[in-house]
């Protein structure tokens, strides 16, 4: 309950948030010293105001060319028995000046960790990443993607879990039990970047009776073999990225309906790190609604440490990215190739450059996008992000994106 | 040593010694400072060679250590930004591998929970991991990057990594005082690939075996950087730490001061402290 996002209050409270999360922390068993314990809670966070400008007129009349947000999120930590139980809550929320959907609040992690031995457990709300490639994240199901925060799909809610980890001789096991479902965000209406049809979230269909009930399972196998590091995943639930449907909303307009289906696949993820070379691959078979499908990403990463004798890198990216649906797979990489560059001029600024395009061979749409990024004294860090859909048939499933490529600058305050 | 070889002297010689004695105590009473056994100067390398052991020699043992740093970055024209960082170091028994660390960073608070595992080699390259705690990802990253700047400062990857007695070659210089005690000056060329050096000039002092000094040559075999070490203080009896560095970059004007505290040994860390996973939830 406490996860579940509240979009439709616009005042946010960041004192609210703070007083949520500490009672929540102080209900959960801490044995004998809780006066104590609350005075070791470390606090750390940011404050991070955003503005948007987009280029193209919009498709929708709530829609504008300019947008204003600000997101926070704060961090409380406390750690007890040698660093071998800790507690960490932290609540995210961002309000939008245009789309009530964006303003939203989640818990990214609320949970109780506790290291034994060669053992590790963990319960509550909770953050997972699996994966290798840098364009697309295909493996990594644990979390449902946030993606009013970041179309790159690089934002994630936080998952209830109940996670049980062990490192011996012979690798690491994790396994995952995932009580509850989050639903992935979407734009309103008034929202952009959207599909030109909004996604009605409200009307989700499930393919399990049990809907966002469904208790999924989640395993994982990683080791190290000298260069080569090497995962195999296992994951049964609720797919995390649903087939959007059109249908109509209860007030008869048009919408996408998402529809969650309920999935088995299994994951491969290798990385060979050959000095500056990194070379890597992940992929998928997964079985949903009666199919099997094969999903693959791979490529390298090359870094060229000290370029021209200054202190500065420039690291290149190149992934090829496939799907054996094919192109009407609603997965906008079936057939497509990610080029990157990645300029760090390893200044006390920490500035870096990104750049990257990805195109899709069938169809020759082109995404493009900027990064540019440094730190402002101690605590301010500054983030200009532009992107660019060009070159997009309507057959291309980012058609509904091209119509709004933008430019936005974030700067957050850390404290 | 010396003075026991005096009895098989001849009466010349004696003289000579004597004379010697008179003229240059500084370098005689550094002779007889050192540790015994050393190679004379009539064998450069073997005599530098046996210094870095005998330095390597004294810090056997720690098993692992704990310590927190503070980095202050000062640029060109004197502006400074800080950096703090917690180091976790365990022993490597084996004298044919590295030691194993992982570095936790606090500040900048952009960079709060980032850590960083590294299982270091001798020649070959290191084992690295980097932990994003925004994205919860674990990525292996190349450890080629050896003469990168280490957070921006003047150190580079390869001035934090284990100084292991493999990684290099040695060549005694001469003995010299620096400051109120007596150096060996000894040269060290980097036998492993992508360093930013052609050689490290060290100044080992003769009681503690500890580095006072260092002077960075780049890879024009121009003076890049010199290292002062200051403020040791004495661990558990026996191991030495420097509290304070101090790096000036001659060619930027630019410079970075360490200061370590809150130093304990033999923690009881253990090298599944030092796995991929124990590197997520470092801190």
């Amino acid at each position: 309950m406490a996860y579940q996002s509240y979009s439709d209050n616009k005042a946010l409270s960041l004192a609210a948030l703070m007083a949520t999360s500490l009672t929540l922390s102080a209900a959960l068993p801490l044995q004998a010293y809780a006066d104590d314990f609350l005075e070791e809670v470390e606090i750390s966070g940011y404050i991070e105001p955003e503005l948007r400008f987009f280029s193209q007129s919009p498709n929708r009349p709530g829609q504008d060319a300019n947008d204003f947000s600000i997101a926070g999120e704060v961090t409380f930590e406390t750690f007890w028995d040698d660093s071998d139980q800790w507690i960490v809550v932290k609540p995210f929320a961002r309000w939008d000046m245009r789309d009530h959907e964006r303003s939203h609040w989640d818990l990214r992690e609320a949970k109780y960790a506790r290291v034994m031995g060669d053992w590790e457990f963990r319960i509550g709300i909770d953050k997972v990443f699996w994966g290798v490639t840098e364009a697309a994240h295909l493996i990594d199901i644990i979390n449902q993607t946030d993606l009013v925060e970041s179309v790159d799909g690089e934002e994630k809610l936080g998952q209830p879990m109940v996670q049980v980890s062990t490192t011996q001789d012979f690798g690491t096991f994790d396994f995952y039990l995932l009580p509850y479902f989050r639903e992935r965000t979407y734009p309103s209406a008034d929202g952009r970047p959207a599909t030109d049809i909004p996604v009605d979230e409200a009307s989700a269909q499930y393919e399990s009776s049990q809907e966002e009930r469904h208790i999924d399972f989640a395993a994982r196998y990683s080791n190290t073999f000298e260069d080569w590091d090497v995962g195999l995943g296992y994951f049964q639930g609720t797919a995390r990225d649903p087939i959007l449907n059109p249908g109509l909303n209860s007030s008869g307009q048009l919408v996408l309906i998402p529809y969650y289906a309920q999935i088995k696949q299994v994951s491969v993820d290798v990385q060979a790190t050959k000095e500056a070379w990194l070379y890597k691959f992940e992929g998928l078979m997964r079985n949903q609604l009666g199919a099997n499908y094969f999903q693959a990403s791979g490529g390298i990463e090359y870094t060229l440490y000290g370029i021209f004798d200054t202190p500065e890198d420039l690291g290149i990216i190149a992934e090829y990215i496939w799907d054996d649906r094919g192109e009407d797979s609603g997965n906008p990489f079936s057939n497509d190739v990610f080029a990157g560059m990645r300029w760090a001029l390893n200044d006390e600024a920490s500035t870096t450059l990104l750049g990257g395009g990805i195109i899709d061979l069938d169809t020759a749409a082109l995404s493009l996008s900027l990064e540019a990024e440094r730190r402002l004294g101690d605590d301010y860090f500054v983030t200009i992000e532009a992107r660019m859909f060009t070159n997009t048939p309507q057959s291309d499933p980012l058609f509904s994106y091209s119509d709004d490529d933008f430019l936005q600058l974030r700067v957050a305050k850390y404290f | 040593m010396a003075t026991k070889a005096l009895n098989f002297c001849s009466y010349t010689l004696g003289l000579i010694i004597a004379a010697l004695t008179l003229a240059l105590p500084l370098s005689i009473s550094a002779a007889l400072a050192e540790v015994p056994g050393l190679p004379d100067a009539s064998d450069p390398d073997a005599r530098g060679l046996a210094i870095a052991t005998e330095s390597d020699s004294r810090d056997h043992g720690f098993k692992d250590s704990q310590a927190n740093l503070k980095m202050i970055l000062t640029n060109a024209y004197g502006e400074t930004s800080e950096r703090e960082l917690r180091f976790l170091t365990l022993e490597n028994v084996d004298p044919n591998d590295g030691d194993w660390n992982l570095i936790v960073f606090d500040r900048p608070r952009d960079v709060k929970g980032t850590s960083l595992l590294t299982y270091a080699h001798i020649l070959e390259a290191d084992d690295q991991w980097m932990y994003l705690p925004a994205l919860k990802r674990v990525k292996r990253i190349s450890s080629t990057n050896k003469s990168g700047p280490f957070m921006g400062s003047e150190f580079a990857f390869e001035d934090f990594s284990a100084q292991e007695l493999g990684k290099y070659s040695y060549k005694w210089l001469r003995d010299e005082p620096c400051g109120e005690r007596t150096c060996h000056v000894v040269e060290q060329t980097p036998q492993y690939e992508n360093s930013g050096y052609t050689r490290q000039i060290g100044w080992t002092d003769t009681t503690d075996y500890q580095l006072r000094k260092s002077e960075f040559y780049d890879r024009k075999n121009q003076l890049l950087k010199t290292l002062e070490f200051t403020d040791y203080q004495l661990h558990l009896d026996k191991y030495w730490r420097a509290h304070n560095l101090k790096m000036t970059n001659h060619q930027t004007g630019k410079g970075t001061t360490l200061t370590w505290d809150s130093y304990a040994f033999q923690t009881g860390l253990e090298e599944k402290d030092f796995s991929k996973n124990a590197l997520k939830r470092a801190r």
